[in-house]
């Protein structure tokens, strides 16, 4: 479904991903793991386009996608759910919904959309005429996610969902994003957070310095010595 | 008392035409984050363009309303696509330069084209005054007055309660996630520009039939509405109709105290003054 092949891409001098390829097919829950720094979010970036400096190709349902602009690549159905949220503070939560229905495919139907979500995460019907910017840690990223899930998305691209949130609360993010992709959504899932987001994922890469230097099915990750004593500190 | 309710009257219904000033030059800020020097340079346009049609073609500008927003909503556009597109990711620095440029290049056609006489429109309403109670005020304030409150309340509702107007507030508060909700950043500055320069447009036609057009006439309200957008807070909507309200009441009280010539003085201290104590402006939040 989603195709990346041999992408570079600069930083100023810094090259910060060094022919990363990687697929993710139809149904399927992807993680990309690695430290902070390790390239994650530029790729995520790359695939949305908000990062314009990169060579490689992009593909997505059989198409060339890495020319394209980040509103059409929303078209398309390939929805990324930033790091930090990325809430518009000053709108209601309810606004910041109705916003992620902006693409062509979901604008037509908005209000299913909405109801879905709300009915899926009701903490956010709660709170529908509060401002973002009110809302607690747990309740910003559900709201992202919600906001996400009303673009109608084919591929939903999480970027470090779990990141500043409770332990509790990721486990509930974690659910969360299990029950969607029981819905029949393509999840590509990139996280700091590796024990977590290698149980759930069918399979995962690890990214490291910009390079892809292992992968495999989750649960056979979760067991490798290297993933064990690089990232679990086991 | 009368005559000082008659001088704040006076006051409000000139800061009216401010407001629509300043609303888009507030817009353009606060969506595009872009500082729009020439936007008084607009102004001179439409009052331009309300002058021929009323001497050409025989429109008053009441008559060339729909007609002078429809041109100043294209020339918005063309400025938008032609000029500030290209400098949408450049340094402020850059930015400031090439609207003060425009500014200056505008000024200087409108000399060389159309001398700098000052032209008037002459038309029967010019003179007419309209009493309310022991009020008595000149028509054409009156009608611009109501015109300009209504296009600024209009655009605040069209920002606060249309789909589109909720886009456009998500695109000033936060860009990269605006485009990842699938939304044409480039297209939605150029809405902004567009709408911004229109409403200018519609400030010079409401201030064509009292004030006289010449090629200098934009940069007298653009100081002034710099100094309204600062007062209410830089991107706030509201804060530029309050500002530019309060600035037409400190002016007239000025005239009326200390005479015509003290009116600049008198708001420009009032600039300094909320400069020094309310930096974010008078209605903007810290």
């Amino acid at each position: 479904m989603l195709n990346i092949s041999n992408i570079n891409s600069f930083y100023g001098e810094v090259q910060v991903l060094k022919d990363v390829s990687l697929h993710v097919d139809q149904g399927e829950i992807v993680t990309l793991i690695g430290a902070n720094a390790a390239g994650k979010s530029t790729l995520i970036s790359c695939i949305s386009r908000t990062v314009k400096s990169f060579t490689g190709e992009i593909q997505f349902e059989g198409k060339t996608i890495s020319n394209l602009r980040p509103d059409q690549i929303v078209d398309l159905g390939l929805v990324q759910i930033p790091e930090g949220r990325l809430l518009f503070p000053k709108l209601t939560v309810r606004e910041n919904l109705e916003l992620g229905s902006y693409n062509k495919n979901s604008r037509g139907n908005r209000k299913e959309r909405l109801e879905y979500v709300y009915e899926l995460l009701p903490r956010l019907k709660e709170r529908s005429n509060q401002l973002a910017g009110s809302l607690s840690g747990g309740e910003s990223q559900m709201c992202a996610i919600g906001r996400g899930l009303m673009a109608n998305p084919k591929l939903l691209m999480f970027d470090e969902p779990s990141l500043g949130l409770a332990p509790i609360v990721v486990s509930e993010v974690m659910k969360l994003i299990r029950n969607i992709a029981k819905d029949g959504m393509t999840v590509l899932l990139v996280e700091q957070n590796v024990r977590q987001s290698l149980k759930l994922a069918d399979r995962a890469y690890v990214l490291e310095n910009g390079r892809i230097i292992m992968e495999g099915k989750g649960r056979d990750l979760l067991e490798s010595p290297e993933v064990k004593k690089a990232y679990l500190g086991i | 008392m009368e005559q000082i309710l008659q001088v704040f009257i006076s006051g409000i219904f000139s800061g009216g035409v401010y407001a629509l000033v300043s609303v888009g030059l507030a817009l353009i800020f606060g969506i595009i984050g872009l500082v729009n020097f020439a936007h008084g340079e607009y102004l001179m346009l439409a009052m331009y363009f309300a002058y021929w049609m009323y001497n050409i073609i025989g429109l008053d500008p009441y008559q060339s309303l729909l007609i002078n927003l429809a041109v100043m909503a294209i020339i918005g556009y063309l400025t938008y696509k032609i000029i500030m597109e290209r400098v949408l990711e450049a340094d402020h620095s850059i930015q400031i330069i090439l609207t003060l440029a425009l500014s200056m290049v505008l000024q200087n056609l409108a000399l060389m084209l159309w001398k700098a006489d000052y032209r008037n429109i002459r038309i029967d309403m010019t003179t007419d005054t309209t009493h309310i109670g022991f009020l008595t005020l000149s028509t054409p304030r009156v009608v611009a007055f109501v015109i300009a409150i209504g296009a600024s309340v209009l655009l605040y509702m069209f920002l606060q309660k249309t789909y589109t107007g909720a886009a456009m507030r998500a695109v000033a508060q936060n860009g990269k996630a605006a485009q990842l909700m699938g939304i044409n950043l480039k297209r939605t500055y150029g809405l902004a520009f567009t709408i911004g320069i229109t409403l200018v447009g519609l400030a010079g036609l409401l201030l064509s039939p009292i004030y006289p057009a010449f090629p200098l006439v934009g940069s007298n309200f653009s100081t002034l509405a710099f100094i309204v957008v600062v007062i209410g807070g830089l991107t706030s909507i509201p804060g530029a109709i309050m500002g530019g309200l309060l600035i037409g009441v400190v002016e007239s009280f000025a005239g009326y105290f200390a005479g015509p010539a003290y009116q600049q003085a008198a708001y420009f201290l009032l600039f300094i003054l909320v400069l020094i104590f309310k930096p974010n402006g008078l209605f903007g939040r810290s």
